[in-house]
């Protein structure tokens, strides 16, 4: 059983440090489950500091083709929530970092919510992401997570009103996920134009209560270290990691040679420049 | 939730605008075609021999559907809330039909997303959709039907929210697009209740639509929702067979789950996962379905049944011939159950069917069959 509280308390430890935490993606279970396991690994090992795995969906209405061909990846090969948990399991029995789960409400509730999650907390899971099941409609989900001390973790997105940013810093714990643009998640060659105002605001909102952590379409080292200095505590780096996987779909080690080569240079890019 | 929420106040708003309402009405009466006329027909009542048969005839709409209700109320919302840029899904084509139609009459750029899978069974209505000036974009993810465009489309949205307005085509995905598309198709079932009192001197015996996300169903059920002696039967795709993958029956065959921002019954396995569907009739072609209608079979209000492909295409060929209106094949999923229903009831009563398209649009699957 993992430790309360132990995604903040990794924000705290990296803040200390003058860092900020590289938030990794990958789709449980994709390609398959024994080359996940091997390709995580290769991401705690190039220095993710909080691995978030996705329950590949049948219809992941927020992601872009790289994910929704991961999740189409890892569906044929026979995943089910149940499955993904028992490799976070595994994943969480041999290493430190706090395992943060994204799902589709969908997945969740066939599951039935209690169920879910207990079972996503004897695997080790310390927080979960539902990207269809806006704070407005969480009550009873949020309920089931605290009782089971998962940390809830809302998105807010460049558009979100102030009055709504409240709620939903309010409501989340581990960190808030913040959307830096517009759109649906996949690698984007430059930042989006909203995403350090978007940063900026928030942060001043949170009043250090939350950490921010900003995703989609975080592809590059340089859109990493834009993100931390203008403030986000830390970055989730999904898509440009995913599309590796399906780059080199023949060449598993390639593969995580690859990842944990771009893992590195993603976590240098959260380290504070001191000037 | 922002543009759901700007869309929820500036439906709230106009919605209750004389002067929106007006002008709505006007576009409804002179360039739809309303009201449609009710139609007793009177050849396929004596050939089933029960219960008289009277047809609402939405198929007689600009476009050939119903959906042109729902597309000029929305067309002209997007109008009001100043957004130049229409981006819509359609499953049999017809409502990218009736959007590129509203959208070229009221000066908007229509843009539709369309399983590519669709796009081949439903040639026709691509066709039209181009030349009404509209851009059909392909949607080759997951099972390229409806429900991919569904997603294309909010991905879409999401992506270009500022300009952009979503003009969702049925009683479906997230608040308030379920109760704005159910008001702006409640003027069928509204013209009907009065029409049928006109010509029968009384309320029906029964309701019948078909279903696939449920807009003429809901549409035409609305007004008779307190008539409490009248029964609303509400058809759905019974496609092969009621095993899994093999029909487009929600209410029937599915089980509660969250899709496209709703919670409703959806088609699904064991472990969440949207299964597909399968329906010789594009239109019906969801995994999903309006929560209103799942609602209404919970409470008992209204009664879901299935129709297979087949009876769907014997319903077609019968009606084309006794009646010389061929329906579209979602329609003929409501009067092939019509029929059934009409045989179990004295001729005395009536039965009210709404004819929510035309078939022209089908006549080269029905070929295909028919060659067979």
């Amino acid at each position: 059983m993992p430790n309360d509280d132990r995604i903040e308390a990794k924000f705290r430890e990296l803040h200390s440090h003058r860092e900020g935490a590289l938030i990794t993606y990958l789709t449980g279970g994709d390609p398959d489950p024994k080359a996940f396991l091997a390709n995580s690994t290769a991401l705690i090992e190039g220095g993710a500091d909080i691995v978030e795995v996705g329950i590949p969906f049948s219809d992941p209405i927020a992601d872009g083709p790289v994910i929704q061909a991961s999740s189409m990846r890892a569906l044929s090969q026979g995943a089910t929530p149940k499955g993904i948990l028992g490799l976070i399991r595994e994943l969480s029995s041999q290493s430190p970092v706090p395992f943060v789960v994204l799902s589709y409400y969908n997945p969740i509730l066939a599951m039935g919510l209690d169920r879910f999650l207990t079972k996503a907390r004897e695997s080790g899971v310390d927080g979960i992401v539902v990207p269809d099941l806006p704070v407005e409609e969480s009550d009873e989900f949020r309920n089931v997570a605290l009782k089971h001390n998962i940390d809830n973790i809302y998105l807010a997105a460049p558009n979100t009103s102030r009055t709504r940013l409240r709620t939903v810093l309010d409501k989340s714990k581990g960190f808030l996920y913040l959307v830096s643009l517009y759109g649906v998640t996949g690698p984007r060659d430059s930042l989006s134009p909203q995403a350090l105002e978007a940063v900026k605001t928030v942060k001043s909102l949170a009043r250090g209560k939350i950490p921010i952590s900003a995703g989609f379409g975080i592809s590059q080292p340089e859109h990493v270290s834009a993100v931390i200095q203008s403030g986000a505590d830390g970055a989730i780096v999904g898509s440009a990691l995913v599309r590796i996987i399906g780059n080199h779909l023949d060449d598993p080690s390639e593969v995580e040679t690859q990842l944990k080569k771009t893992v590195q240079s993603f976590k240098e890019a959260t380290r504070l420049r001191s000037d | 939730m922002e543009p759901l929420r700007a869309l929820e106040e500036a439906y709230n708003k106009f919605s209750h605008d004389p002067s929106f309402k007006k002008e709505l009405a006007g576009w409804l009466d002179t360039f739809a075609g309303r009201p449609t006329p009710l139609y007793l027909a009177a050849n396929l009542t004596r050939h089933v021999g029960g219960a008289r048969i009277y047809l609402k005839r939405e198929d007689l709409l600009h476009g050939g559907a119903h959906k042109i209700n729902n597309t000029l109320g929305q067309a002209l919302l997007a109008k009001k809330m100043g957004k130049r840029r229409i981006i819509a899904e359609t499953g049999a084509g017809q409502h990218g039909v009736a959007t590129a139609m509203a959208c070229a009459a009221l000066g908007l750029g229509a843009e539709v997303y369309m399983g590519s899978e669709d796009m081949d069974r439903q040639k026709l209505n691509v066709y039209r959709m181009k030349m009404l000036g509209a851009k059909v974009h392909p949607v080759e993810s997951g099972s390229r039907t409806l429900k991919d465009a569904i997603n294309e489309a909010l991905r879409d949205w999401v992506t270009n929210v500022q300009e952009t307005y979503y003009l969702l085509g049925s009683v479906v995905g997230p608040h308030p697009y379920p109760t704005m598309v159910r008001d702006f198709q409640s003027v069928i079932g509204k013209e009907a209740r009065k029409q049928i009192l006109q010509a029968d001197g009384k309320l029906p015996k029964a309701v019948v639509a078909c279903v696939g996300g449920g807009s003429n169903s809901i549409g035409i059920f609305h007004s008779f929702l307190h008539d409490l002696d009248v029964n609303l039967y509400g058809v759905e795709a019974g496609g092969e067979s009621l095993s899994p993958g093999q029909n487009a029956a929600p209410l029937v065959a599915g089980r509660e789950g969250v899709l496209h921002g709703m919670m409703t019954y959806v088609l699904q396995d064991e472990a969440g996962q949207v299964q597909t569907t399968r329906s010789i009739s594009a239109g019906l072609d969801y995994p999903g379905v309006g929560p209103e209608h799942a609602f209404l079979m919970n409470e008992g209000r209204a009664k879901y049944v299935t129709v297979s492909d087949e009876e769907a295409l014997d319903a077609f060929k019968t009606l084309s011939q006794l009646e010389g209106i061929m329906p579209a094949l979602e329609s003929a999923h409501a009067i092939s159950y019509a029929m059934k229903l009409a045989k179990s009831l004295a001729t005395k009563d009536s039965i009210l069917v709404n004819l929510s398209g035309r078939g022209d649009k089908d006549v080269e699957i029905i070929a295909k069959h028919i060659a067979q």
